[in-house]
């Protein structure tokens, strides 16, 4: 089985304090430390863990400047075979369709039987997975939580509302976005990294891929950022005091009232 | 003149002699035991390295004291003093029973230098020793087979419980103690019949019963129990001996090498292979210890040291709390897969690659489970060590990939921000700026030059509860004129946890980015109010000042005036001073924290039954704050239970991980209001005179 998992680099939301910036228009980026997309990682997890089992190769590729190489030497150090880095001037500030295409080009560059993305980015719109599959014209589901190979068809879960599953068959190739909880991902640590500090990744720009660097782009974009601001801050939480029946008693009157219980 | 009875050597049953047999018992035997100890000691060739031959007169002193001297057997008073009659009765025996063994075929054998005025010392003193032994493993098997210590007792995931072991041998060495005195008995009963020189027998003896109760038998009899009696023991012995090394009374024999060999320091972590500095360790194929071999052959050793006291896991909190870990059964599991896999009839067992200790013989909830605290090692009487054991499994488990989920966060964030919150190296010194205009600190990543260093580190930079701490050291530091600054964002995580969870890289990493910063602020000396912090400091970093607890310093500056104290104020509170390991066990430091309670004039203070080096850890410290263990109970909660029962309102620690783990059990055992947790630091801070 041939695996291709897309990764992102983006800013760490657990290690950052995500502010604004002075011109109020986007995140202050000065003193971000950046990791591996949660999502991605459980992605790249959950290749190996089919490959190890099925045999085949895991690919990571991510779209972004140099220092998403530190992303994708992460990833192969956890164990992915390949990683190929999708760089190019023209490549920046592209929207999610943009990454959609830039990705596409990549993927018919190869010949993967199974392609991964994560549900979402930490700064992302959980958009690319299904523009990927609809540009390539294959299936596609998301929020997967878990895989089971049958031959050249998949078994898959979804995690859909309240806490229930959905079982799906789907057919190979096809386009997985993956939440996060679907396995245990293994630890990455500075010696693993350093293992693999001198592996070749090649990079592709644009014009290895094919494309046309006017089609991509800010004024190609068909979504555009108007603005980015902090939302009010509405009143306080109620804290409810008492002995545990008399918080009981009012919480369920509150959920009554609200509308939370018939 | 005719002897009395026939010996051994001179003895013919039924044409043979006997001599022959005396001869044959032990060559068989030895060889036998020849052949069991080569196959003992095959698994320890192919071991790893280790470095055991350094400070060889401290290793002397050492098996004087603790193996000689039975210098730790005491602390568990009854086991203790039995133990130490069977010990010193088989040290004393020793020369009577190489004698016994050689006299059966060769007569007048005499050990060497036993032949005049020191021969017949000799065999009074063996007499009274063979009683005391007979007597000491009665009232052991009675202990064992019939009150049954908590301690000895086998969980049933553990297998089958090991009392049949213990009785079993506790009558082997008795056969052999009465054996012994039957032989001396019956000749002397002889030689007195036939009016013949009797060698002295001491009165109140085993011999002397024996002899007074033979006194008037039938020499004919009397000779054939002297013959009998002789090879019950020689048979005896040697059995014995070729048992030894099949199970947990292996310890007769290693133990004197075990602890010859045991470690000197403490609170050191051995290095992830002796033999390959820091900075060759990227050109290891594997960290830690995947498979048994991986072991070094001073901890094989140590497997098939392990007495099976229960003494280490008695005292272990984890195994307290009921957590998957039980030392004696990393020992036992270990001793028996050795024997396993390095069978006395047959081959090694080949295991393939993907075998791995972790998962067969050990979990991986029983490694992740110790908090390093050495309460193990501090007990053990044979020196058997497991914190350096429990690090290599970790760091083979980290090696691959191996990590609880709840870890990686942390360690994430170690690598990425310098501790394990994640949060921003820029606030690292917040805590300064409450406290600025009463006492300004000193920055050295401002450029800022001072003499001593206060190495706060992390969890006293960015907890807001343990900010006090940081806060209190700072103004102790300040009342008493030191000039002192902190590294503020150049200070990283010092990695003790880091370390001994098994992430040897991560702490190389943090452990040159501070040394770096160190050397670069140009201070003569450290101070630190972070016990782990204090002990990676002193042992694991290299080239760096003098490093001392802040309670060191405290106690020097009441001693010499500068910090003059209030008086506590006798509001009813009743202090009691919690030892942290990383303070106490690991670093010897128990006084200076005391007296600089005593210190404070008219402060109540009691001692918990647990204290000083069998201080109870409070939890652990560092990445052991974020590992979600399987218990029954916190640490802390038993803790604090320990505090009341010790008649304590008040518990003093001087470790910010004691702080939070206490502060967080009084909590949860439901003593709020009636349990206060305070820091050492901010109460000297309550009593400092204007």
């Amino acid at each position: 089985m041939e695996i291709l998992v897309c990764v992102k680099r983006v800013p760490d939301t657990s290690e950052n304090e995500i502010e604004l910036n002075g011109a109020g228009n986007d995140i202050d980026r000065d003193d971000l430390v950046y990791s591996v997309n949660e999502w991605d990682n459980y992605a790249v997890e959950e290749a190996l863990q089919i490959v190890d089992k099925v045999g085949g190769s895991v690919t990571v590729i991510s779209v972004g400047d140099d220092e998403s190489e530190e992303v994708l030497r992460r990833e192969m150090a956890m164990g992915a075979d390949k990683g190929i880095l999708l760089s190019d001037d023209a490549f920046e500030n592209v929207d999610g369709r943009g990454i959609a295409t830039i990705l596409k080009a990549a993927v018919e560059k190869g010949n993967y039987d199974l392609i991964f993305t994560g549900a979402q980015a930490d700064d992302g719109a959980a958009q690319v997975g299904g523009m990927l599959a609809a540009m390539l014209d294959v299936p596609f589901a998301s929020l997967v939580n878990t895989i089971e190979v049958n031959g050249d068809k998949l078994k898959i879960g979804r995690e859909i509302e309240g806490g229930n599953q959905e079982m799906y068959e789907i057919g190979l190739p096809c386009v997985l976005s993956i939440q996060t909880g679907i396995n245990e991902p293994r630890y990455v640590g500075i010696r693993g990294i350093r293992k693999v500090a001198s592996v070749e990744i090649p990079t592709l720009g644009a014009a290895d891929l094919g494309l046309d660097a006017a089609a991509l782009g800010a004024s190609a974009a068909r979504v555009q950022r108007t603005d980015y601001f902090l939302p009010e801050m509405g009143d306080g939480a109620e804290i409810l005091e008492g002995s545990t029946e008399e918080i009981i008693d009012k919480l369920v009157e509150l959920l009554k009232a609200k509308g939370g219980l018939k | 003149m005719e002897p009395a009875l026939l010996s051994p050597a001179a003895y013919k049953f039924f044409h043979i002699p006997t001599a022959l047999f005396a001869l044959l018992i032990p060559l068989v035997g030895m060889c036998a035991f020849a052949y069991i100890m080569k196959r003992r000691i095959d698994p320890l060739l192919k071991a790893a390295p280790d470095n055991r031959f350094d400070r060889i007169l401290v290793r002397l002193w050492t098996v004087a004291k603790i193996w000689l001297a039975q210098w730790r057997q005491p602390r568990y008073r009854m086991a203790g003093v039995i133990h130490i009659f069977i010990f010193a009765g088989f040290l004393v025996l020793s020369i009577r029973s190489t004698t016994l063994v050689i006299i059966g075929f060769w007569e007048s054998f005499t050990f060497p230098g036993f032949n005049g005025a020191l021969g017949h010392v000799y065999n009074v003193f063996k007499d009274y020793a063979a009683t005391w032994v007979l007597i000491a493993c009665v009232v052991a098997a009675i202990r064992r087979g019939i009150f049954r210590p908590e301690r000895y007792a086998v969980p049933a995931h553990y297998g089958k419980d090991h009392t049949g072991e213990a009785v079993f041998v506790l009558a082997l060495i008795s056969t052999l103690m009465i054996s012994e005195s039957l032989f001396e008995a019956t000749l002397a009963a002889a030689q007195i019949q036939q009016l013949q020189p009797a060698e002295f027998v001491a009165p109140g003896t085993l011999a002397w019963l024996f002899r007074n109760v033979l006194i008037d038998e039938p020499i004919a009899k009397l000779q054939s129990m002297h013959i009998t009696a002789y090879f019950i023991h020689d048979l005896t012995f040697f059995f014995f001996l070729c048992f030894l090394p099949l199970g947990k009374h292996f310890h007769v024999i290693t133990s004197l090498f075990n602890v010859f060999f045991m470690r000197l320091e403490r609170g050191n972590v051995k290095p992830v292979k002796h033999g390959v500095s820091d900075d060759q360790l990227d050109d290891l194929e594997s960290f830690g210890v995947k498979k048994f071999e991986d072991f070094t052959w001073k901890h094989m050793l140590d497997f098939y040291s392990c007495a099976d006291c229960g003494r280490c896991s008695d005292n272990c909190p984890a195994n307290a709390v009921k957590r998957p870990l039980s030392p004696r059964f990393i020992s036992i599991k270990g001793r028996d897969y050795a024997f396993a896999n390095y069978p006395l009839g047959g081959a090694n067992v080949v295991k393939d690659d993907a075998y791995q200790l972790i998962g067969d013989i050990y979990s991986e909830d029983e490694i992740w489970s110790c908090t390093t605290c050495g309460a193990c090692e501090q007990e053990c009487p044979l020196g058997i060590e497991y914190i350096d054991k429990i690090v290599d499994l970790r760091r083979g488990m980290v090696d691959e990939g191996n990590v609880p989920q709840s870890l990686q966060k942390p360690l994430g964030a170690l690598e990425k921000r310098g501790n394990p919150w994640g949060k921003m190296e820029k606030k690292r010194s917040e805590w300064v700026k409450e406290i600025a205009e009463e006492v300004p600190v000193k920055l050295f990543e401002k450029g800022a030059t001072a003499d001593t260093l206060y190495f706060v580190d992390s969890i006293s930079s960015y907890d807001d509860r343990m900010q006090g701490i940081a806060q209190a050291t700072a103004r102790i530091l300040s009342k008493a004129g030191i000039d002192f600054g902190i590294l503020g964002k150049l200070e990283k995580d010092s990695g003790n946890e880091v370390r001994r969870f098994g992430e040897e890289m991560l702490f190389q990493d943090l452990k040159a980015q501070n040394t770096e910063a160190i050397l670069e602020a140009g201070v003569k000396r450290i101070v630190t109010a972070d016990p782990h912090a204090y002990n990676a400091l002193r042992k694991d970093y290299e080239n760096l000042p003098p490093v001392e607890h802040i309670s060191e310093l405290i106690r020097k500056e009441i001693e010499s005036g500068r910090l003059p104290l209030t008086a506590a104020n006798g509001d009813g509170k009743v202090y009691t001073y919690h030892d942290p390991c990383y303070l106490g066990r690991h670093n010897q430091l128990y006084e200076d924290p005391r007296r600089v309670l005593d210190a404070i004039p008219g402060l109540t203070r009691v001692e918990m039954s647990r204290s000083g080096d069998r201080s109870f850890c409070c939890g652990g410290g560092g990445l052991m704050l974020f590992y979600e263990p399987e218990e029954e109970q916190r640490m802390g909660v038993l803790r604090v239970d320990m505090a009341a029962k010790a008649g304590a309102n008040m518990i003093v620690t001087a470790c910010p991980f004691c702080l939070v783990n206490i502060e967080d059990a009084i909590k949860v055992a439901g003593l709020e209001g009636k349990m206060e947790a305070i820091d050492l630091c901010e109460l000297v801070v309550q009593h400092l005179a204007a």
